[in-house]
């Protein structure tokens, strides 16, 4: 699974910039090899010197990365005790087991930062920080397990490959292991529909199609608003955190889609859907932003669920956290003796 | 909530020895109580399609390591240093794949 375009949401990205105003002549020299060593493609690894506006830039988007894997296990957690076979159960528990191992690589590689795993639960738990708009709509049926996988991964993976490129290594890293093992996730999901649009009921196949209706829009705004509306992707870009714009990898992911939507047998829900010749790209109807912003402000159908859900089983779980450091420390001093 | 209580769980290095006859290698880190248990979440944080056959965790506190502010100093001294590379040396085509 995937965030999106997490510039779209640090407000205070674009203000720290300013307030930098002097800079030691030290710092001058250190910033002028970071940018050498980024416009000559390479890495930036943990304890390499890296001005404030990366390391806080980067934080904020690996930990809210990091949060959407594990708020996105609770839509199809959902699902694992309702799952229609034993196959495709223990397909749903591997794959949500995935999204869980996937936050804990990406809140790992935001620590290296500087940032610690508390800091990061806190604001989550307190609303602080955001996560994925697409984990904010319910899952209804059975059908929304598959349409996940197919569109909701899809466009992560679409996401999520550039920054397999990513000039923070830490980060670049946790994304090749990501991406390799995100893709059984978008192929299991079409799988699962192909399956009930073959050999399904009438009823079946409706349920495919209504859940298609649903998820098509949420999943095109997953790449974020339009680049004209996403003041801070210049200069992620700039740093080589981001590596190709929102439309642009939202066209990608159209023009991917409408050819796996036919073999299926669904219609996308846009009319205004078709190819351009001239443009050798498929036109498309317009994206209701509003709801974007609205869902991810904390107004979507599942925002307020979603969150006491995630907060509830940490706090259910403290005494196990307590109880595990008070063991350990035990035997540490039974060693010890 | 039991905020009083707000302790992480110590940070451990992961080390994967994906078949013998390889290396280990770093993966990644986690936070465990203690190294019974970082053995056991490696497992299923960093092996879950058969990544692995072998796993060695650390304590990312005795990790040790180089300034990497020295880079340069360190590691530079090797590279005008060509005539420790078989390439160096020219030979003739009948004995060159020595």
């Amino acid at each position: 699974m995937y965030t999106q375009a997490m510039d779209t949401m640090g407000k205070e990205a674009s203000d720290d910039g300013k307030k930098k105003v002097v800079q030691s002549a030290d710092d001058m020299r250190l910033q002028e090899r970071f940018d050498v060593h980024i416009d000559a493609g390479e890495f930036i690894e943990a304890k390499d010197w890296m001005p404030d506006h990366y390391r806080k830039t980067l934080v904020r988007q690996i930990s809210q990365h990091a949060h959407s894997e594990i708020v996105g296990m609770l839509p199809e957690g959902n699902w694992i005790s309702r799952a229609p076979t034993l196959k495709r159960k223990a397909i749903l528990l591997a794959k949500v087991q995935d999204e869980g191992g996937h936050g804990l690589y990406l809140y790992a590689a935001a620590e290296t930062l500087g940032t610690s795993r508390d800091q990061m639960f806190d604001a989550l738990h307190t609303g602080k920080a955001k996560y994925s708009s697409i984990f904010n709509y319910p899952t209804l049926t059975w059908a929304d397990m598959g349409t996940i996988g197919w569109l909701v991964d899809g466009a992560a993976i679409m996401n999520q490959v550039p920054i397999c490129r990513c000039s923070y290594a830490p980060y670049a890293r946790a994304m090749i292991r990501i991406c390799r093992e995100e893709s059984f996730h978008q192929r299991q999901g079409y799988e699962s529909l192909l399956t009930m649009m073959k050999n399904g009921t009438d009823a079946q196949k409706e349920m495919v199609q209504d859940a298609v209706n649903r998820w098509w829009w949420p999943s095109i705004m997953m790449f974020g608003p339009p680049d004209d509306q996403s003041p801070n992707s210049a200069q992620s870009m700039r740093w080589g955190i981001k590596r190709i714009s929102n439309d642009e990898l939202r066209q990608k992911f159209i023009d991917a889609t409408v050819e796996q939507a036919r073999i299926l047998g669904v219609t996308l829900p846009d009319p205004k859907l078709k190819w351009n010749e001239e443009r050798e790209a498929h036109d498309f109807g317009p994206i209701d932003w509003s709801e974007f912003w609205r869902v991810i402000a904390g107004d979507g159908p599942c925002n307020r669920e979603r969150l006491a859900t995630r907060v509830k089983a940490w706090e259910d779980g403290a005494w196990v956290r307590e109880a595990a450091l008070a063991h350990a420390r035990k035997e540490h001093v039974k060693e010890a003796a | 909530m039991t905020t009083g209580a707000k302790e992480e769980w110590p940070l451990w290095e992961v080390f994967i020895r994906s078949k013998a006859g390889l290396d280990h290698k770093h993966c990644g880190s986690l936070h465990a109580t203690d190294a019974k248990m970082a053995i056991q979440m490696a497992r299923d944080v960093y092996t879950r399609r058969q990544e692995g056959s072998s796993i060695w965790v650390v304590p990312s506190s005795q990790i040790v390591a180089n300034d990497p502010g020295d880079k340069d100093m360190y590691f530079d001294p090797a590279e005008d240093k060509v005539y420790r590379h078989p390439t160096f040396y020219e030979l003739p085509p009948a004995v060159d794949h020595m």
